[in-house]
């Protein structure tokens, strides 16, 4: 597999491409780029973090084996990635506040900026246009223009008007370009609404609950739904009414009931929805929560194995795949959407950390991340079909994410 | 439910850990990624703060030891002990006092 130069040295010649592109002259990278790239699709094309190493895979989910490593991405102990909305160019988002824009095809870093000391993920605007990070330190959301990475505007989160920042989770893109985000240290929901030109009004919601830990959009960019760790429930933002403002749900769920130890924040990025059920991870505990979307009541809690982190839905909306925290996440569970029963599991190895299907649903892969591999599943006979060793594998992103709002 | 699950888990967790004490490499993985999770790979700080030697250098290790076999109350810094020996935390924190030089 080539390796590629650490960050620094690689930034520099970039420099100037990305003067040249802001001036308008975009094709001149394709121009430039040493080798020419095999004229193929992205549509069954997954990247995949490398966390220990700073670096990313790519993934060819039709040959079943990675195509192509891209290095020098600095700390991605909880990166994450978007796509463009050509599915050929990628944003990483670092831990380190590194913002990367890769291409998935010749395995190039395009442009990369170290825009804060600590970030946490982002989200790419409806028209593609804008990649917006949510910082932890400077705490707040930081927006790029997705050709260039030229800082477009700062949303510094203040808290009180004073010199201290609460950090930033759950940061989405919406329908009318615009960006939902959440306050870990004030409890609040902002939108950033970028629908009249690179200058957003900001709306904010306080008091939306005791340390939000992770958000979610529906996918028809409806709902917003963030997750609260510091008390129980979660809070809703209708977005095709976000003046009535944030409400919030299951509030009663795991009231008086004892918490275990939280040992790795859950996340909410894949909304599992099937037919008018979703199914979310519970915080603390070892239960997966079913909510009916219309009233958004609790209508079922599922026990499974451990802490749930992921809980994925089946493109074909039959199953939920569930992983775990540790000491639990050497376990995959499956669950039946129609009995909430638990129809299948899986021990893939130690450190499951994340699970993707491909678009329509014949494979799912997951990250195996002490065991240095990421496999493939056929998840209606839970066969095998890879094994593929990449060091300290965590997320992987289908490229079809490239057409989904709030992914 | 919640309490039945606990029950459960607990003597189960507890004799896992009897049976195989972790090794160096198991506990240097283990604190770069399951605290780095909160922590950052390279402890400079996430939803957790950084624990770099300069953060640290007001704390002895039994004091970290009792954070991290504890946890802080009222904070998403979790105890550990259910998975996590006495001889393990002290051995984490003195990593994260020496800066990972063990
Ligand atoms: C789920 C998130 C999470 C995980 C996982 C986690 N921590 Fe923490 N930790 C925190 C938070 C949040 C704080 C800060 C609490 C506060 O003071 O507000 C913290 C604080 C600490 C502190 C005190 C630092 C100081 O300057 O006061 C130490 C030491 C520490 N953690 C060690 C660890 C170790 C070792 C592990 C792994 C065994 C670990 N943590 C895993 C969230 C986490």
């Amino acid at each position: 597999m080539p390796r590629f130069f650490p960050a620094k040295t690689r930034r520099s010649p970039f420099r100037p491409l990305a003067t040249l592109i802001a001036i308008g002259a975009a094709i001149a990278l394709n121009a430039c780029a040493s080798s020419p790239v095999a004229l193929r699709g992205t549509a069954d094309l997954a990247t995949v973090i490398a966390r220990a190493s700073g670096e990313v895979a790519v993934l060819d989910t039709s040959n079943k084996q990675f195509t192509g490593i891209i290095g020098g991405l600095g700390d991605l102990s909880h990166a994450s990635i978007v796509y463009a909305r050509d599915g050929r160019f990628a944003f990483v988002f670092g831990r380190d506040g590194g913002l990367t824009k890769i291409d998935i095809l010749s395995h190039k870093i395009v442009v990369r900026t170290l825009q804060a000391g600590n970030s946490i993920g982002g989200a790419i605007s409806q028209d593609g246009k804008l990649v917006a990070v949510a910082n932890y330190e400077p705490g707040g959301v930081r927006v790029f223009d997705a050709e260039t990475l030229e800082l477009v505007a700062d949303i510094p989160t203040t808290i009180d008007g004073g010199p201290d920042r609460s950090k930033v989770i759950g940061l989405v893109d919406a329908p009318g370009n615009r960006f939902v985000f959440s306050l870990w240290d004030t409890g609040e929901i902002w939108i950033a609404d970028f629908s009249a030109g690179n200058t957003p009004s900001v709306t904010r919601y306080q008091n939306i609950g005791i340390q939000p830990y992770d958000a979610l959009i529906t996918p028809d960019g409806r709902y917003y739904i963030a997750g609260l760790f510091g008390e129980d429930g979660m809070a809703l933002l209708d977005l095709w009414h976000p003046q009535s403002g944030p409400q919030r749900i299951l509030d009663h769920y795991g009231k008086g009931e004892e918490r275990l130890p939280v040992y790795k924040m859950p996340h909410l990025e894949g909304w599992a929805i099937a037919g008018k059920r979703a199914f979310v991870p519970a915080v603390g505990r070892h239960e997966v929560l079913v909510i009916d979307t219309e009233t958004w009541q609790e209508v079922g809690r599922i026990p499974v194995h451990g802490q749930p982190v992921f809980v994925m839905a089946h493109p074909d909306g039959r199953h939920v795949w569930v992983n775990f925290s540790v000491p639990d996440y050497d376990t995959v569970q499956i669950i039946d959407t129609q009995t909430l029963a638990i129809d299948g599991e899986l021990k893939p190895g130690t450190g499951v950390l994340h699970m993707e299907f491909s678009p329509r649903g014949d494979q799912v892969w997951l990250s195996v991340r002490d065991d240095n591999k990421v496999v493939g599943y056929d998840p209606y006979t839970l066969k095998p079909i890879a094994e593929l060793p990449l060091p300290s594998p965590s997320g992987i992103f289908m490229s079809d994410r490239a057409g989904r709002i709030g992914l | 439910m919640a309490g039945w699950t606990f029950l459960v888990a607990g003597p189960a967790v507890a004799s896992e850990l009897q049976e195989h004490a972790r090794t160096p490499s198991a506990l240097e993985q283990m604190v770069r990624q399951d605290c780095g999770s909160c922590h950052g790979l390279t402890f400079k700080g996430g939803l957790g703060s950084p624990l770099l030697p300069e953060n640290l250098e007001n704390y002895s290790v039994e004091d970290l030891s009792s954070i991290i076999l504890d946890g802080l109350p009222g904070t998403a810094m979790p105890p550990w002990r259910a998975i996590i020996s006495e001889s393990e935390a002290a051995w984490m924190a003195r990593y994260l006092k020496t800066g990972g030089s063990k």
